[in-house]
């Protein structure tokens, strides 16, 4: 007992100063310091069992060197594991099954680790899984299930991307900071329903009510302003580019760089034949596409519908024949925010956290949309989100590697572009 | 007074290093498609990422120097020419959403697991694997070099008033020169020009003397690769300054202004915009090699918001100018150095950490951008009547 107080005591002491020797790369482990490579002597080989939320205590690792020999560590209460090397070459590391917890097994039996250079750390992820899970799930099973998330991603991109085109349509404008838009919904639902405990459907109007505020107020103060001053599209997309920079560092200022999350409890899982799906996500589909179809509606058949079609096919026109396209670009901005806001709400609450940077992963994917379906036609913008949301998670199951899939997407935009540069329900003549 | 040396050093130390010059190389490429073409290319840091690549990946398999250099060329101008055959018949926002898209192709690939042995995948190249080709072509001696040897310290002991006295005649000598760069029309000839070089080398002496910066003569990131990206730069502005001057430039121009009057004379306005699309690529290209010689390829750093900075410097400088990049680019970044530094020195710790002044820093750097093109579009060095086009 004492000397392991004794080690401990001297562990804790020695290691701010071996966390500053390793210059940067060791700052996170500094409160278990398990291994720590030296240049040119060790390497390190370590992870994690489980996830850092939920780690897995107790289990045997077990690493073959290149020559055969074994080694045995116990993960701790973190769940972290660590190996000291001082050899390169390929070792492989594996985990006695007997000390998983019950009802678990291992993904792949071993995994292999090449370690090439000495004076590095080395991850070797072991992945457990439910001894239940029938790794044999037919491929029509997984074409089923990436397409209902395609359509889980189609939709939220949708609710974006039409705000997006609509935008583009009646004031030529593309707007590079929608994407922080997306992420300012999510921040706000953090604040409002984690922060301060509101109910998720009153924090939810909140947020959407708050979203669709600052877009009234960004015309307001800035796009109808500058509108005015004559200032060219081109020198209004770098605002909206500056603006865009402004807005990601300043939800890294408060928020930091983590992820934060609307609800704290897990999410609830309900499965459908062959398809698993969580009942935030069905909501959230149920709720974008009412939004939607209210959208479509407005657009189609109401008054303020019609004047802003006729604003976004001829802004000119519409003035001369009495339309008010100040009051109607001030409606579509405030409309596009609000439903740029739900949508980060929605893909918070789905993808189950955001980030700073959250909107900005998405940004493509919604210009791609907006492209796809045709700049500045609502509904091309609905068609081309579905599209891009069904590429992007359909395109792995037919062979593309995960770490291209959103690549996937940007490529078909391309692509379009040269066969049909209009879009899909864009009209020819608005290509200039 | 010493917090305030602090800063002014870090910020001088900023202006010099070579990924200022770098990324001044690429904001040059950029001021051939926005300044004088009107392109609007938002996937500069793509460019600048194939010619890292080209020229890292290279080297990093066993192959010459040179040839690295030519096949990160190579992939820039397959690039442009992939990029441009479908969008510049098209309106130019199409030119910017794909540009955009495809620089972000570009980054997805090189962090690919999937090509780990060729592009080090997120991890990147370590400099260590390519830079010793460059590092052995260096004519210079070893050890290190303080510039100037003779400075302020040798004047009354490097008093106070030494310093204030400099650092004003400093500011003085950079107004007098932004002053004679924009008086174009009206001061020309020999006589300005010699004035424009006698003042840029008095006020380069000056800060030397006010900061002596001391680096090793060719170590990683020593005088050696400093020279050869400030040199580059010059290069750089002078092929610019022909390339502007020539019909070609004219024609670039005319196109800005009114693409259907160029056409009307005859003129292939497709062809031309390709061209101008692909050598402000090789700048691109070329910042993006001289970037990674001091450093490493990473990925990430050559991302959307490198090309976003690119388009703050170019504006601040000044579009459609020769030396607007250059100024452009070392006010953005000695600027950002300066609010970030003074951010963490004067403001305490409890307020704004280190983190948060470098946060802090780009809040204000996208605030200066909006604040920029709108009240002053034409930078420090441009003019306002070249700035009025719409793609």
């Amino acid at each position: 007992m004492g000397r392991t107080t004794a080690g401990l005591v001297l562990a804790l002491l020695l290691a701010p100063f071996l966390v500053l020797m390793t210059s940067g790369s060791g700052s996170a482990s500094a409160v278990t310091v398990l291994c720590l490579p030296k240049a040119d002597e060790t390497a390190c080989i370590a992870s994690t069992m489980g996830s850092r939320a939920e780690p897995i205590a107790g289990v045997d690792v077990i690493l073959t060197a290149p020559d055969g020999s074994e080694q045995t560590v116990t993960t701790g209460d973190d769940g972290k594991w660590s190996f000291e090397v001082t050899e390169t070459g390929d070792y492989t590391v594996s985990a006695d099954p007997k000390t998983l917890p019950d009802g678990f097994e291992l993904e792949n039996e071993t995994v292999d680790v090449k370690v090439d250079k000495l004076g590095g750390s080395f991850g070797a992820i072991l992945q457990l899984r439910s001894e239940d899970y029938s790794a044999e799930t037919s491929k029509t099973d997984e074409i089923i299930q990436s397409t209902v998330n395609g359509l889980r991603l189609g939709l939220l991109l949708a609710l974006a991307s039409v705000g997006l085109s609509l935008i583009y349509g009646t004031t030529g404008l593309s707007n590079f900071a929608h994407a922080e838009q997306v992420t300012l919904g999510g921040m706000m639902g953090y604040l409002f329903v984690n922060q301060w405990g509101l109910n998720l459907w009153v924090g939810g109007l909140l947020v959407v009510l708050f979203c669709a505020f600052t877009g009234w107020g960004q015309d307001r103060v800035l796009w109808q302003p500058l509108r005015r001053r004559g200032l060219g599209l081109t020198q209004m997309m770098i605002v909206t580019i500056g603006l865009s920079l402004a807005l990601q560092y300043t939800y890294q200022y408060l928020v930091g760089a983590r992820t934060v999350r609307v609800v704290q409890d897990n999410p609830e899982v309900s499965t459908f034949g062959p398809v698993t799906i969580t009942h935030q996500s069905i909501v959230a589909m149920a709720i974008s596409v009412v939004v939607l179809a209210a959208v479509g509606y407005a657009l189609l058949r109401t008054r303020v519908g019609r004047a802003t079609r006729a604003v976004s096919d001829n802004p000119a026109l519409a003035a001369a024949s009495g339309i008010d396209t100040d009051k109607v670009i001030r409606l579509v901005w405030t409309v596009a925010m609000g439903l740029a806001g739900l949508s980060g709400l929605l893909y918070a609450l789905v993808v189950n956290g955001i980030k700073w940077d959250s909107g900005l992963q998405i940004l493509l994917l919604l210009f791609a949309a907006v492209t796809l379906g045709g700049l500045g036609t609502a509904f091309g913008a609905l068609v081309g989100a579905l599209i891009i949301g069904l590429v992007v998670e359909l395109s792995p199951v037919f062979g593309m590697p995960g770490d291209f899939k959103y690549a996937t997407a940007l490529l078909i935009l391309i692509l379009l572009l040269l066969v049909r540069p209009q879009g899909l329900l864009g009209k020819p003549q608005r290509v200039g | 007074m010493d917090n305030l040396q602090l800063i002014l050093n870090a910020m001088v130390r900023e202006a010099v290093s070579p990924q200022t010059a770098a990324v001044a190389i690429a904001v040059i490429g950029l001021n051939i498609h926005f300044g004088f073409t009107g392109l609007l290319n938002m996937g500069q840091a793509g460019f600048m990422l194939l010619g890292a690549y080209g020229m890292g990946i290279t080297v990093w398999q066993g192959l010459p120097f040179a040839l690295g250099i030519l096949f990160g060329f190579g992939a820039a101008l397959v690039f442009a020419l992939v990029l441009g055959v479908p969008t510049l018949k098209l309106r130019g926002d199409y030119l910017a959403i794909v540009t955009i898209s495809a620089a972000e192709i570009i980054r997805y690939v090189g962090r690919s697991s999937l090509l780990t042995d060729f592009t080090g995948s997120a991890q990147g190249i370590p400099g260590s694997q390519y830079t010793g080709p460059f590092r052995d072509l260096s004519f210079f001696p070893s050890g290190s070099l303080t510039l100037l040897p003779f400075n302020y310290h040798d004047v009354a002991d490097g008093a106070v008033w030494v310093r204030l006295l400099g650092w004003a005649i400093t500011i003085g000598a950079v107004a007098a020169l932004v002053y004679l760069l924009r008086s174009g029309d009206r001061f020309s000839g020999v006589a300005r020009n010699g004035l424009v070089v006698l003042l840029t080398v008095f006020t380069v002496l000056l800060v030397l003397f006010l900061f002596p910066l001391n680096y090793q003569w060719t170590g990683v990131s020593g005088w050696w690769v400093r020279f050869v990206a400030w040199s580059l730069v010059a290069v750089c502005c002078f092929v610019v300054y022909l390339l502007v001057r020539s019909p070609w430039g004219r024609l670039l121009r005319g196109i800005r202004e009114d693409e259907d009057a160029i056409r009307s004379l005859g003129k292939n306005v497709f062809a031309i915009k390709m061209q101008a699309l692909i050598i402000g690529g090789l700048f691109g290209a070329l910042g993006g090699m001289v970037y990674v010689l001091a450093s490493s390829v990473q990925p990430d750093s050559m991302g959307r918001s490198l090309t976003f900075f690119c388009y703050t410097a170019l504006l601040l400088g000044g579009a459609a100018t020769i030396f607007g990049p250059v100024l452009g680019t070392i006010m953005f970044y000695v600027g950002r150095v300066f609010i970030q530094q003074g951010a963490q020195v004067y403001v305490p710790d409890s307020i704004m950490n280190t983190q948060e002044a470098a946060w802090f820093s780009y809040i204000v750097v996208g605030i200066a951008l909006m604040l920029l093109v709108i009240f002053r579009p034409q930078g420090v060095l441009g003019d306002k009547r070249e700035l009025r086009f719409d793609v």
